[in-house]
């Protein structure tokens, strides 16, 4: 970092001592100013924690935002399983992850690996990839998708060309969803960044020494590449199903708000919005919001305990 | 949260670190070539979408699904003037409005994080690993678990249908994410720094402001222009507490254009989702190196 080679501005650094022999003061350990430091940063946790046991605690109950919480027990979570439109949800949240995760990561790191050979115009090509990662998530790109993929739009235009009729994307609840997947796909270029950067990190010897030895490029990207960026792997995996799990915006625009066509777009956290404040089942969506929680959490736990078999770490 | 603390990089006394592995600018003509060839066809592939959305906001609305070609053959400027008075407020009332809470998320952003990153990673007071520990783990906590009873706080304060719910919790540094960010920063900076103002009769205070924080502008810069983007492009927030049209942001605008005129006026709706991803992309050329900077340290470090 650049920054290091700069100097302070301010008065620090080559200022003459005052009082002579007093050399390295300890560091700074000063218990009031620290937790001065953090007073915002408190008073967010406070604005976390309590909402956090409070959501717990409606999870058990029946309550409309209007009249006292009424303590259920289970009864939330037991709806839950009978809930045809939650399994629905969950079906389509799952299918939307599983899906796109695994293939913008693939396509993320295909990109990154070509990206890497030392082309010129690598920046203009990053800056290319990287500007639909930014916008994937507005409500401008998803009403675009809505006309790209519509009866007449460009998509069809296209196959039209080859004499294909395609389907109506997004009235059809065969297809609705894909063209979610084809948007989360298209904004690879995040995860592909942060491959782009570990890929630099790997040092030229590793591959002059193995070239030596007279191994194939294939065999250098499976026994130095891969195993040296498996940590990256890992975190934009985790990143992008943590996100993946939440997805919210593109069902919302691309059905409006009804998670439609027969509930083909219905996301787990859209589902939830209109259990909490369409329907105010305020108790119901709490004890929603949990069982998510517990998936990304179990879904994180096994990725971490998976890891110890595939990601490597060099210290 | 390993995987954030230990990098594949290599560390002092391991070999050279190149930025260009390989068979750099190598490769016959003809792979490179090749190469070449594939990454303009995904490039195009992938802006295609954007350049048909400008043309077609440039197009009258009957030719829009009519040409599949992006040159219009009739120029329409007026997709702009009719798409800004299409609602019931003039558009840029929502651009203004959406401008009001972005600015004021980018200093409550920066303010709260930059202390709380400072205390992180240059101070000494119990319980530091613990809160630090803490402030991770809500990196991965998804925000809907809170959403109820920070819904009931917000609507008990009278603060629904103000920008409060959407601005005030940036102040008290809820982002994780822009903590970390900084205090990876705040942490590569000499402790020599700090020692020589203390010295000098700087206090922690002083230290932070004059000292640590005008070599951190980078970071600032990217948490600025994150805080930017992911505020402007916010959907959820707005459409929870925000019920008043004339307190519209722009996603809530366009969707509300999307529900009235979506079934005709392409043209004007086209435009005008122009004129709301443009400033994310002004903001992307202008600020691409903190930008991809910063998302790349947050995987590596």
């Amino acid at each position: 970092m650049s920054v290091l080679t700069k100097q302070a501005p301010g008065p620090a650094v080559g200022a003459p001592l005052g009082e002579a022999p007093r050399r390295r003061p300890p560091r700074r350990k000063n218990q009031r100013s620290g937790y001065l430091f953090l007073l915002p940063w408190f008073l967010g946790m406070l604005f976390t924690i309590i909402p956090f046991f409070a959501s717990l605690y409606l999870a058990f109950t029946d309550y409309n935002l209007f009249t006292e919480p009424n303590f259920v027990g289970l009864a939330n979570f037991q709806a839950m399983f009978e809930d045809p439109r939650l399994l629905q949800s969950l079906k389509v949240t799952f299918i939307y992850t599983f899906v796109s995760v695994p293939i913008s990561l693939a396509t993320a790191l295909l990109v990154a690996l070509i990206l890497n050979r030392g082309l010129q115009g690598l920046a203009i090509y990053r800056s290319v990839y990287y500007l639909p990662s930014l916008l994937g998530g507005s409500v401008a790109i998803v009403m675009l998708w809505r006309y790209i993929f519509g009866n007449d739009g460009i998509v069809n235009g296209f196959l039209g060309l080859f004499g294909i009729q395609g389907p109506a994307w997004v009235t059809d609840p065969e297809f609705a969803l894909s063209t979610l997947i084809v948007l989360n796909v298209w904004t690879f270029g995040s995860p592909m960044v942060i491959f782009l950067a570990g890929l630099r990190q790997v040092p030229t010897m590793y591959y002059e020494a193995a070239s030596i030895d007279g191994a194939s490029k294939w065999r250098q990207f499976r026994s130095i590449t891969l195993p040296l960026i498996s940590p990256i792997i890992f975190f934009n995996l985790i990143m992008q199903l943590i996100g993946s799990f939440q997805t919210f915006t593109q069902g919302y625009v691309m059905s409006g708000g009804t998670g439609g066509p027969a509930d083909s777009t219905l996301f787990y956290n859209l589902y939830l919005y209109q259990k909490g404040f369409t329907e105010f089942e305020m108790g119901y969506a709490s004890a929603m919001a949990w069982l998510l929680l517990m998936i990304i959490a179990i879904f994180t736990a096994i990725n971490f305990i998976a890891s110890k078999f595939w990601v490597f770490y060099d210290n | 949260m390993a995987i954030l603390e230990r990098s594949p990089k290599t560390k002092q006394g391991k070999p050279s670190r190149q930025p260009a592995p390989e068979d750099a600018l190598t490769g016959t003509r003809g792979t490179r070539f090749s190469r070449h060839l594939i990454l303009c066809l995904v490039g195009l592939v992938m802006l295609y979408p954007l350049l048909w959305l400008v043309s077609s906001s440039l197009k009258p609305s009957n030719d829009i699904f009519r040409q599949l070609g992006l040159w219009p053959e009739n120029w329409d400027f007026s997709n702009y003037e009719q798409g800004w008075n299409a609602l019931d407020q003039p558009f840029h009332v929502y651009l203004i409005n959406s401008m009001i809470i972005v600015v004021f998320s980018i200093v409550g952003n920066i303010f709260s994080c930059a202390l709380a990153a400072y205390a992180f990673a240059r101070m000494e007071f119990t319980g530091r690993k613990l809160f630090f520990a803490l402030m991770l783990g809500t990196l991965m906590l998804p925000g809907h678990v809170l959403l109820v009873p920070q819904y009931i706080i917000f609507s008990q304060l009278g603060w629904l249908d103000t920008y409060l719910p959407l601005i005030v919790p940036n102040f008290m540094a809820t982002n994780a994410f822009f903590i970390f960010l900084m205090v990876q920063f705040m942490k590569a900076l000499p402790q020599e720094l700090d020692d020589a103002a203390q010295i000098d009769g700087c206090g922690p205070f002083r230290t932070f402001l004059k000292v640590i924080l005008p070599l951190c502008v980078p970071a600032m810069a990217t948490t600025a222009i994150f805080t930017f983007i992911s505020t402007w492009n916010e959907f959820f927030g707005p459409l929870l507490y925000i019920q008043n049209q004339d307190l519209y942001t722009v996603p809530l605008a366009l969707r509300a254009f999307m529900d009235s005129e979506g079934q005709s006026m392409w043209g004007p709706m086209f435009a005008m989702s122009v004129v709301s991803i443009a400033p994310i992309i002004g903001f992307f050329i202008a600020g691409q190196k903190y930008l991809i900077n910063g998302i790349a340290t947050t995987g590596l470090k």
